[in-house]
């Protein structure tokens, strides 16, 4: 099941990021095993329009599951319709802390 | 002629400058106010009158679904992020699309058609002899304020003089009613914003051509800031209004200071003259 973290930096030893249009990186794993892959979002700094956009990059990879701070109204739409569930991370941890903790169970669902 | 009163920053005066400026020269001749802040259009507060509308319509694309293969090209084009394709179904947010009809130019299928929706309207009304007023008023949720402005100009176009309350800010809003203009004039107070927003203005008016000076609203005599930048900018101070309580109260009552205060009448006209004269100004 692929899993998406949003994230400062391209490792998953950066900080994870609030915001998921304007996460400045996408970080990928799969939770069946593999390594980590990085996708740089060229969207960050646009103008409008970065939340169906920034979505799109999700579903174009098979995205299961979406772990971000908050996601706007928009980006919801998208990531709702294309059935990826979101698991929201407030904490100043790391990309790799926000997936261990996913992994773990201790991350709630966005409703 | 078309004259522009911007500001950068927001409340500094614009409509204030703009009305009193409009109302002044309709009593000479004939002259078309348009109101281009259209998120929040407030010249009509100075200018009661009856109003006649027309809607303001954009195009945006229509899918037929039974036609669509899903193979995301309209997504792909689409440079606003306002088409999303699924496995399944496209996903289309009205308020985001710019109307270019790139998607149904991409579209290999023939399943996307352009259909026509209502974003704002523009209004119309004859408050005074020789005056014109031209209200754009952009709906609430919608973003494409650039789209009523352009239809609020062009039901202007044509006449000899047309005033434009331009929107605040620097961005595509205040480079579309700028954009042709003849003159800009800038509202700016003193104070610290007022001069950090007014240098960005101006250097949007730089920038499409436009020439500018400066009006100095709500003035306690201790602008040097503002004199200093517009010397360095070659701006030409254009008009001082003083901080005075008479044309607040007139202002928040809804009244121009040209009516209520006789002595203004004369300083508005100057006002137009200066800008008029300004370097560049066909």
């Amino acid at each position: 099941m692929m899993v998406c973290v949003t994230a400062k930096g391209p490792r998953p030893k950066d900080p994870a990021e609030e915001r998921f249009g304007r996460s400045p990186y996408f970080l990928f794993r799969d939770t069946e095993g593999g390594e980590w892959s990085a996708v740089a979002n060229e969207f960050a700094d646009a103008a409008g329009g970065v939340g169906p956009r920034a979505a799109q990059v999700l579903i174009d990879r098979g995205t299961r599951v979406l772990i971000t701070g908050n996601v706007g109204g928009n980006a919801l739409a998208v990531i709702q319709a294309a059935g990826i569930e979101i698991y929201l991370y407030r904490e100043n941890g790391t990309a790799g802390d926000a997936y261990q903790k996913f992994t773990s169970g201790q991350l709630k669902k966005f409703a | 002629m078309r004259l522009v009163v911007a500001s950068g920053k927001g409340g500094t005066g614009k409509t204030l400058v703009a009305s009193n400026l409009a109302a002044v020269l309709a009593s000479e001749r004939e002259v078309v106010l348009v109101d281009c802040d259209v998120e929040e259009p407030n010249a009509h507060l100075f200018f009661p009158s009856e109003e006649k509308t027309l809607p303001v319509l954009t195009d945006v694309p229509a899918f037929d679904n039974s036609r669509c293969t899903h193979c995301g090209n309209c997504g792909d084009s689409c440079q606003f992020g306002a088409i999303v394709v699924l496995k399944d179904r496209v996903l289309f947010f009205p308020a985001m699309c710019h109307g270019c009809g790139g998607c149904e130019l991409v579209c290999p299928e023939g399943a996307i058609t352009m259909e026509k929706r209502s974003i704002g309207h523009v209004a119309f009304s004859t408050p005074r002899s020789g005056l014109v007023l031209i209200t754009g008023v952009l709906h609430e949720r919608e973003v494409m304020s650039p789209h009523v402005i352009r239809e609020a100009l062009a039901y202007a176009s044509g006449h000899d003089l047309v005033i434009c309350d331009a929107p605040p800010g620097t961005a595509c809003p205040v480079v579309e009613t700028l954009e042709g203009a003849d003159a800009c004039i800038f509202v700016t107070e003193p104070t610290p914003f007022g001069l950090h927003d007014l240098i960005l203005a101006a250097g949007v008016a730089e920038v499409l051509g436009v020439p500018s000076g400066v009006v100095i609203n709500r003035s306690m005599g201790d602008e040097g800031s503002i004199r200093n930048l517009c010397r360095a900018r070659n701006l030409p101070i254009l008009m001082t209004i003083p901080f005075d309580r008479g044309i607040a109260e007139a202002a928040n009552s809804g009244q121009l200071v040209t009516d209520r205060m006789p002595g203004m009448k004369d300083q508005f006209l100057k006002l137009f003259t200066r800008a008029s004269a300004l370097p560049g100004v066909r």
